[in-house]
């Protein structure tokens, strides 16, 4: 049977199970052995425990069968394969791999079939079949084996409802764990291709050039045939449109917070504060478009009539920096303000009242006692704003520029770290080509560099919150 | 406490200085009402700007034409078999039909213009209506078909302050798509395509099916794996962990994790599910796997808020008549907690609605026409179908991306609508 009928019968068999188990502890505790106070747990513990021993070994070994029965059956099929077609190269044999495939799944009969391969396709189908049929054999038979082995254990004096908490208590620090697992498997996702990357490209060339230009050429004699990959501009770029961002969403982010907290009335509070936050629930992509559909000609138009009024000989690109940068200063405007209005709202009262009692007004308050006081929180505010400017992706694809140009002005046309891993990564692409790696390398600058950025804006955070608790 | 005459008299130096602090802190309460009057207006600017753009893509024009159900022009010669009706030629009895309404016509650019006016999917149109009733063959009948997006463009800006965007359009073109305006032959309908269709390089026959049921399938998985494994890592946090290292290592990971940028994700994907494990690309399944790790952060920390709401009292009053921990958590916790648990899982999935980065990793930006009919059909997302479409020249794409973009946002305000009647409507305080 497929996949999915033999987890429906799984989950039977655990329904079942449970069903028994939870029956025989019952038959146990009948009333001539001295009933319920007879039996350690509950019934429904019995339950569980068989329905546990049935359920997870054989859905262990489902998941492992299938996650292992796609490379055991490539290797069976080499092996089968005549010897001067096995000593071919890694990448050529993946191909005929795939040719046989489509030719058991009835896909694609080419011209270049050779026999051997219509007969690989032929006892692929068998192993397939051979292989899920041991699979439903195998997982079920080991289900109802451990139910039935669990069942016949069923004592009244057994502690089943220690088993099953166990078992509980280790499903939850399993889950917990997955935020473990989920940056171990980031980590080495990102430093296993780039370190095939830096055996090409060393990693100096990498991280101080100043060319990027990740075209390969196919031919070696071809002009820019060595591809250079210099970061320097990527670099620059992203950092000139997180700080054009910054610069519009910290002043106005931080006034909109000291506003809301210090002088708004609640009235007030409870409607605007919402509908700024609604700038953040905005996807990315919906500013994305903004951008590059209403804002960048907007500057552009705006651009060209100003410089000719001025009789200047500029103009500002239709991808530049400018426009980009605006509209994810707009997005991360509610990052600034709710943060910093928590930290200003964390500034005990006893400061404000001391500084309102020598006479100060409230704004000279603001910004000799508050500001001051709550001045590590907003930095760390800024801090994890700048790490989402930097890693934010689409408002770039979509509005600034391919082209790495390695230039502080932002009327021109910047490209930034995340374009390029979008740019190298779409579509299909091979995995050993420098091109594509590059694109891992520089997921690791990204990751290193907004990692450090959250860890010390939230240590900083955390440090703030403690002086005042 | 008469002042010295020598040094000044400090309520003179206050009241000198008195209009210019009021003035300053005037001016301060100005950059504060300037700063959320900015913030407000961006808002108000995005979304007028999209409505403006967006709202013309829900109609659609259709144009009226005489067509002469011929069989023969349709090559159909046995009416009883569907083979013969599905392989018609329609789109030839149309352009017969254009002849006919133009005959002035006769080169052949003209006549290619000329056929440009319906669309090149006019033709299903047809079929349809001869296989709901194929006892209109041989008749001649008046039939609305699809509009090119050309014209659909032309006829809806015509009114525009701009005037009519002509785009590639000839001045014989204009006078033809006049002369069937006056004529009354020009219909403007409510653009069911768009909810009905999947993608398609035709901007008149393009829809979000398709985007939607993909969003709605990665969804359904990310809600399946990421809300009971979040619930778990919160209980565990909150209920089990010790105090330790090894719990502050999980809580380190948890938090950076909320804050690792989106496309990150989108590289673990593409490394382990696509590379490592070989899964297909572009299918909703792993679109979910990698949303979910994305989300899981945002769930577990709502999560433990809701569970640290829970007083301990009820933990205490439980454990008093006997309850295990499993028991406490199971019976009084979670379900104290749930509505808590609720919001934050719908914000999270309000957020993995809105991403797209990490999908355009995975191969979830590939053109496919098919509306997916499970967790396995490849696919792609409303977010990932707006950048799509924003990236395609043709002019009538514009209207509809912005009409995608106002479906995306209707889901994302009914859902955070949800959450927040959610948390008002049963939250419980203590």
């Amino acid at each position: 049977m497929n996949t999915s009928t033999l987890l429906v019968t799984i989950i039977i068999l655990i329904a079942v199970a449970y069903i028994l188990g939870r029956g025989r502890s019952l038959v146990l505790a009948d009333a001539s052995k001295g009933g319920f106070r007879n039996l350690n747990s509950l019934p429904f513990y019995y339950g569980t425990l068989t329905a546990l021993w049935c359920g997870i070994p054989s859905l262990i070994l489902v998941g492992v069968w299938l996650i292992m029965d796609g490379s055991i059956i490539d290797q069976l099929l080499i092996k089968s394969f005549p010897a001067e077609v096995t000593t071919l190269p890694p990448s050529e044999l993946g191909l005929i791999l795939n040719t046989v495939k489509n030719i058991a799944a009835g896909n694609m009969v080419g011209s270049d079939t050779q026999p051997y391969m219509t007969q690989a396709a032929q006892s692929l189908k068998n192993i397939n079949q051979t292989s899920q049929m041991a699979m439903t054999v195998l997982a079920i038979s080991v289900g109802i084996l451990l139910a039935a082995f669990s069942w016949w254990r069923i004592r009244p004096e057994q502690k089943a409802r220690l088993q099953v908490e166990g078992a509980f208590k280790f499903f939850l620090l399993a889950c917990s764990c997955l935020a473990i697992l989920t940056t171990i498997g980031i980590v080495f996702s990102v430093i296993f291709e780039s370190i095939k990357f830096f055996k090409t490209v060393p990693i100096t060339d990498f991280l101080f050039g100043l060319q990027w230009s990740p075209q390969m050429a196919i031919r070696a004699d071809q002009v820019g045939s060595s591809g250079a990959f210099g970061a320097i501009p990527l670099f620059v770029g992203t950092l000139l449109i997180s700080f054009i961002a910054l610069v519009l969403a910290v002043p106005v982010g931080l006034m909109s917070a000291i506003y809301l907290s210090e002088y708004a009335s609640p009235r007030v509070r409870t409607y605007v504060k919402p509908l700024i936050e609604m700038l953040a629930g905005i996807p990315t992509v919906v500013y994305g478009f903004f951008a590059a559909l209403t804002i960048a000609p907007l500057l552009r138009d705006g651009g060209a009539w100003t410089f000719e009024f001025l009789g200047l000989q500029m103009s500002i690109s239709s991808e530049s920096a400018l426009a980009a940068g605006l509209v994810m200063g707009v997005m991360i405007i509610p990052f600034v303000s709710s943060l910093s209005d928590d930290v200003i709202s964390a500034v005990p009262q006893s400061l404000r009242d001391g500084s309102l009692g020598l006479g100060a007004t409230k704004s000279e308050t603001i910004k000799q006692v508050v500001i001051p006081a709550a001045l590590p929180g907003i930095v760390g505010g800024v801090l994890l704003a700048a790490s989402r400017a930097i890693g934010e992706t689409m408002i770039v694809v979509m509005a600034a520029g391919l082209a790495a140009n390695l230039t502080a002005n932002p009327l021109e046309s910047v490209t930034t770290v995340t374009v390029q891993i979008v740019t190298l990564l779409v579509g299909d692409q091979e995995f050993d080509s420098p091109k594509t790696l590059s694109a891992f390398a520089l997921g690791l600058m990204l990751f290193t560099v907004t990692l450090a950025l959250n860890y010390f804006a939230l240590h900083v955070v955390r440090k703030y919150r403690e002086q005042y608790e | 406490m008469t002042p010295s005459p020598k040094t000044p008299n400090t309520m003179d130096v206050v009241n000198k200085n008195l209009a210019k602090r009021y003035r300053k802190e005037k001016m301060f309460r100005f950059y504060g009402i300037a700063s959320i009057s900015f913030g407000l207006l961006c808002l108000l600017f995005l979304f007028t700007d999209i409505i403006g753009k967006g709202h013309s893509a829900f109609f659609q024009t259709y144009v009226k034409l005489p067509v002469v159900m011929s069989a023969d022009a349709l090559g159909i010669t046995d009416v009883n078999d569907p083979h013969q009706i599905a392989g018609g030629n329609y789109q030839g009895v149309l352009k017969q039909a254009l002849r006919e309404r133009f005959p002035e016509v006769t080169d052949r650019r003209g006549k290619r213009a000329l056929y440009g006016i319906v669309s090149n999917g006019a033709g299903y149109e047809l079929r349809a209506l001869v296989e709901n009733n194929p006892d209109i063959l041989n008749t001649s009948l008046d039939v609305w078909v699809l509009a090119d997006d050309d014209i659909d463009t032309y006829v809806k800006s015509r009114s525009s302050r701009e005037g009519a965007y002509t785009g590639r359009f000839t001045e014989q073109q204009i006078s033809w798509i006049e002369s069937l305006i006056e004529s009354g032959n020009v219909e403007e309908r409510f653009n069911t395509t768009f909810f009905t269709a999947g993608d398609s390089r035709e901007p008149e026959q393009a829809g979000i099916r398709g985007a939607m049921m993909g969003s709605l399938f990665t969804l359904l998985v990310t809600l399946a794996l990421s809300f009971p494994i979040g619930v778990a890592a919160a209980v565990y946090l909150e209920e089990y962990a010790k105090k330790n290292k090894f719990t502050d290592f999980i809580e380190v990971n948890i938090n950076n994790l909320a804050a690792v940028p989106s496309i990150i994700f989108g590289l673990l994907g593409l490394a382990i599910f696509i590379n490592f494990f070989e899964m297909p690309r572009s299918i909703p399944l792993v679109g979910g796997f990698v949303l979910t790790l994305m989300t899981l952060p945002t769930i577990i920390i709502s999560s433990r808020a809701a569970i640290k709401a829970v007083p301990p009292s009820i933990r205490e009053a439980a454990m008093g008549i006997g309850a295990s921990k499993m028991q406490v958590i199971l019976h009084h916790v979670l379900p104290l907690a749930m509505p808590g648990m609720l919001t934050g899982a719908i914000i999270g999935m309000a957020q993995a609605l809105g991403e797209t980065a990490p999908l355009l990793m995975i191969g979830m930006v590939a053109f496919i026409v098919d509306v997916p009919s499970g967790i396995t059909d490849p696919s792609t997302v409303l977010p990932v179908q707006i950048f799509l479409w924003a990236d395609s020249p043709e002019r009538a794409f514009v209207e509809r991306t912005s009409a995608a973009i106002m479906v995306l946002l209707g889901f994302l305000v009914v859902m955070n609508a949800l959450a927040v009647w959610l948390r008002k409507r049963l939250e419980r305080r203590w």
